[in-house]
């Protein structure tokens, strides 16, 4: 039996604590081509009941940073540098048993695919009720109990009957709904939802959305969602993190950076939604596709999509500036985006 | 589940019914057996008075219909050699290569699953490269040469174990650990790759986000994915177990019925190797029912019927062909 | 208005447009593809020392196997009874005996030497019989599916639920043990392993979008299996072949063991054990010498067999080419604030 032993009081019951801390992240990915920077030095926060959005295209590093905070890295991937503190322990510091005691109490992550995540050979309720005989020592009886539990909190209907079933007998909007039950279950500080909605129908997404937030609500959990849509983020997310090439460019509240973007990148980005296109018309997209992992030059990884480029862009990489007002960019010329 | 085990039954009776077939008609290929049984000089008369008596010169479908009766009667016949009960003699064999067998398998699928779970936490690693080397050096050492540099080592040098035959616990050493070395490097060959497999799978992901340690991950999620493949090969492994058993009983004297059939064949004794031959195969088909329901147990997705709602590409392809269960698999017997 | 050029970046300020200055400059180099530089697979060899050295191994008893025997001449026939069951290691009788002789006085170097070229001459003809034949009607069952495959399937669950050295021993007992005889029932028996392969395989792919594009073009089924099925699941087959290699080079021994496959004069490895079976407690090296020649082929088969698998599948291929994990040190990092 396992219970998590940290400094703070668990679940905070109020909003807008600091429950994690990101600071300089590096995460190494060793491939057939030599050792590569795929995450390098992200820094971000997590309030309680609020929702971080970490933003970027495919192949970013957005999902290399969330399991990097798991713990989930693969063997072939592995953090070199920075701090990722949950209530107060730098989880990077710690070894992977050591990690096991914050796995479900402090930290839960809903994965993307809900088909291959689950195991295909055991119930719904065995997995549901697992993380309770690991880190409560109850009996499978009593496990099950609160499987059912749980499966009605994130409304799967008629939970008695559909708790011995196994993941192939769900459709995938309920299969959904059983990750992030499990990922909640012991109503963890920090919930990391790694494109939840991306493998849904959109109708359906809407509803895993609301079970999200209302989940969120009610236990003050800290949420760090990450996807690549943004219209997700404007309706979901207080705050955003936009990543490009294993970077964080910008920072700052959803409506402020949305609104008045200080960074190329994501000025490019809400550019290329489509609105007000009359037919026939171009659509608008940044020239260009991110460099591979070992073609990202020195210097802003931005430099060869950026209108704004100048010399110093090639030889120096800008700094993730906070300015204050709980903004922040790396451009050496946000400024000028602003007068554009 | 009836129409499942109805279904492997007929499916599976052909090659039953062609493999007695086929024993009997070879058997009677290796000639008449009155030259081994006769003494030398003896006379033409004696030899025909011989032949009519066991019916060696009925025309074959003939004793092909009179063999048939006897298997639906259970009557296999008698030995030539000792006019015992043919069948009496394989049933009293048999359980000699059972607890052969059977012994070693246990034993052999225990330590691989062990070793190729170790080797399988750290692939590459340092456990991996040595499990990985020791299991391949198993599987290709020969059987018969492994038995008789084993009795020449423990037991005619160093005189630890019986040189043959069944006596106490000693005798039973040699044998096991000569038949065991090769079904344990092919095991655990595929026990270390079905493990690997599943360790990368997602779930393990799920599991290990849950704070699971990293024995529960290794024992309660990816061993119980990892074994029904693993199963698949240890059914092919034990029908060449009978082989390996042939060889080692021969060497070491070991009364069960590998030994019998091999005798049978020298000696031209057509009754008892019928009824061995048909008790092995009879005994081999059981077996892969028994593991096709095993596979069904460990895995959901394989079972027939039940409120499927939808209908995985696994299913449809074993349920077609139960033993078709596509692995990449080293069938080193 | 001027319309934009399509690839601009679009500034929301009254619809001028700017291209990113310096694009034109920037352009990818040439050539270089996206994905993996093909390493030939003889370089990934090279680079897997284990495995070189198990090819090396088998190509050192391959040409031991083709030339060994002129070399030897005669020295494995010739009988010297004044110099029966010499130990091994010693030179004192000529280098011809550094392995020993047997009970007739026959040089076991030489034996062994002959040996490797009977057992190849079994084994490899008995592998590339039942590779092609079991191959070709694996595919075409798997590809044509229905009652063709069905029955292929049933031939191979008949042939497989019997244990193959006694079908050999009974069969090659009836039509007495001539080397020939060897190979065909090794082949026969061996034949369903690639059948049951080919057929899944085959089965597999053919319900595969290419090869519905295939057949919308008119292509015939045979050119399909052909062009489309064969080059994916041939390197499966060689691995196979591989380690089928080892099986049957086991059988044999077997075989020759039991007393029922290559028979004296003739000699091959299992013959040889079986030869000094009698003589364990005086000369151990008539039997460990053709065993330990029979397991080092099998290991280094093996080997080669296991490196093969993920050389020839693009999806695995890059484990071997992956840089070691070094023992990274943990920078100091400045206080949180």
């Amino acid at each position: 039996m396992r219970t998590a032993t940290v400094s703070v009081p668990r679940a905070s019951m109020i909003d807008d604590d600091v429950v994690l801390t990101v600071t300089g992240l590096n995460v190494d990915l060793r491939t057939p081509k030599g050792v590569l920077r795929a995450v390098n030095d992200v820094s971000f926060e997590a309030l309680s009941g609020r929702t971080l959005a970490l933003l970027g295209e495919s192949g970013c590093g957005k999902s290399m940073t969330a399991k990097a905070v798991a713990g989930l890295l693969d063997p072939v991937a592995d953090v070199t540098g920075g701090t990722v503190v949950l209530g107060g322990t730098d989880l990077a510091a710690l070894t992977p048993k050591g990690r096991l005691a914050y796995a479900g109490p402090e930290l839960g992550i809903v994965f993307q695919d809900a088909l291959t995540a689950l195991n295909p050979v055991y119930t719904v309720g065995t997995q549901l009720g697992e993380a309770f005989r690991i880190h409560e020592g109850l009996s499978a009886k009593a496990a099950k109990v609160k499987a059912i539990e749980l499966m009605r909190r994130v409304g799967i209907p008629e939970p008695e009957s559909r708790v011995d079933s196994f993941p192939h007998q769900f459709s995938g909007g309920m299969r959904q709904r059983i990750l992030i039950a499990m990922a909640v279950a012991l109503n963890p500080r920090l919930l990391i939802a790694d494109e939840p909605t991306t493998a849904l129908d959109v109708t359906v997404q809407a509803q895993i959305m609301k079970l999200l937030r209302d989940l969120r609500t009610e236990s003050h959990m800290a949420v760090v969602l990450i996807t690549h849509d943004l219209a997700l983020v404007a309706e979901e997310a207080d705050t955003v993190a936009v990543m490009y090439a294993g970077n964080v460019v910008e920072t700052g509240p959803v409506k402020e950076v949305f609104g008045t973007p200080h960074h190329p990148y994501t000025r490019g980005l809400l550019d290329s939604v489509p609105a007000d296109v009359g037919r026939g018309e171009d659509l608008t997209s940044i020239a260009g596709s991110p460099p591979e992992l070992h073609r990202i030059p020195d210097g802003c990884v931005y430099q060869s999509r950026c209108p704004l480029v100048q010399d110093i862009c090639r030889a120096i990489r800008p700094t993730l500036e906070p300015d204050g007002a709980g903004r922040a960019v790396a451009c050496h010329f946000s400024e000028e985006l602003d007068n554009v | 589940m009836l129409t499942f085990l109805r279904r492997r039954i007929v499916s599976s009776a052909l090659p039953l019914l062609v493999v007695v077939l086929g024993v009997f008609a070879l058997a009677r290929l290796t000639g008449n057996p009155a030259s081994l049984y006769l003494p030398l000089n003896a006379t033409a008369e004696m030899r025909a008075n011989f032949t009519a008596k066991y019916g060696f010169d009925d025309p074959l479908l003939v004793q092909m219909a009179h063999y048939f009766g006897g298997v639906l009667r259970l009557d296999f016949g008698e030995s030539l050699r000792t006019g015992e009960s043919a069948a009496a003699m394989a049933l009293r064999a048999f359980p000699a290569t059972l607890q052969l067998a059977g012994t070693t398998m246990l034993l052999a699928v225990v330590l691989a699953v062990i070793v190729g779970s170790w080797a399988a936490l750290k692939p590459n690693g340092i456990a991996d490269r040595i499990s990985s080397f020791v299991s391949m050096a198993a599987a290709s050492v020969p059987d018969f040469w492994l038995a008789i540099m084993g009795i020449w080592v423990f037991a005619i040098t160093l005189g630890w174990v019986p040189t043959s035959g069944v006596g106490g616990a000693t005798s039973w050493i040699l044998p096991i650990a000569t038949l065991l070395l090769r079904p344990f490097g092919v095991l655990v060959q595929i026990v270390r790759g079905a493990m690997v497999t599943s360790l990368s799978e997602p779930y393990i992901k799920l599991a290990r986000s849950k704070g699971a340690s990293e024995f529960r991950v290794v024992t309660r999620h990816a061993l119980r994915n990892a074994a029904a493949p693993a199963l698949t090969v240890a059914g092919d492994l034990t029908v060449s177990l009978v082989n390996g058993a042939v060889v080692v009983e021969s060497i070491f004297g070991w009364p069960g019925i590998g030994k019998l059939m091999i005798d049978s064949i020298l000696q031209r004794d057509f009754a008892v190797l019928q009824a061995a031959v048909l008790l092995t195969a009879v005994s081999i088909f059981i077996l892969n029912i028994l593991i096709d329901l095993g596979y069904a147990g460990l895995d959901a997705r394989v079972r027939p019927a039940g409120r499927r709602k939808k209908s995985s590409r696994a299913v449809s392809a074993v349920a077609a062909e139960p033993k078709e269960r596509k692995i990449h698999v080293q069938t080193t017997p | 208005m001027s319309r934009p050029p399509r690839n601009a970046v679009q500034l929301p300020s009254g619809g001028r447009t700017v291209a990113p200055p310096g694009t034109e400059a920037i352009a990818l180099p040439r050539g270089e593809s996206v994905a993996d530089k093909k390493i030939s697979l003889f370089h990934l060899l090279l680079k897997d020392r284990f495995a070189s050295v198990a090819a090396l191994v088998l190509v050192f008893v391959g040409l031991t196997a083709v030339f060994g025997p002129t070399l030897m001449g005669d020295l494995s026939t010739r009988q010297d009874l004044g110099a029966t069951n010499r130990p091994p290691f010693s030179f004192s009788d000529g280098w011809a005996f550094v392995l020993g002789s047997d009970s007739l006085g026959r040089s076991m170097l030489a034996r062994l030497v002959v040996a490797t070229q009977t057992t190849l001459s079994v084994a490899l003809p008995a592998v590339a019989i039942s590779l092609v034949i079991g191959s070709l009607w694996g595919l075409w069952a798997g590809y044509h599916r229905g009652w063709r495959e069905t029955v292929s399937m049933r031939i191979a669950d008949v042939i497989m639920s019997f244990p193959s050295l006694l079908l050999a021993v009974v069969i090659l007992y009836v039509f007495s043990p001539s080397a020939a005889n060897i190979v065909l029932i090794l082949a026969v028996t061996r034949i369903p392993i690639y059948l049951r392969t080919a057929r899944a395989e085959s089965a597999e792919l053919q319900s595969r979008t290419f090869v519905d594009a295939a057949r919308t073009f008119g292509t015939k089924p045979n050119a399909i299996i052909r062009r489309h099925v064969i080059p994916v699941v041939l390197p499966t087959l060689l691995t196979l072949a591989t380690i089928e290699f080892c099986y049957v080079m086991l059988a044999e021994s077997s075989l020759s063991f039991l007393g029922i496959g290559i028979q004296p004069p003739d000699v091959s490895w299992g013959l040889m054990v079986a030869q000094g079976r009698q003589y364990l407690q005086t000369a151990w090296w008539l039997s460990f010498f053709p065993g330990l020649a029979i397991m080092v082929t099998t290991v280094a088969a093996n080997v080669l067999a296991a490196w093969l698998r993920i050389a020839t599948d693009p999806a695995q291929r890059w484990r071997l080419t992956l840089p070691r994990k070094r023992l990274l040190v943990r920078l100091p990092v400045e206080e949180v604030l």
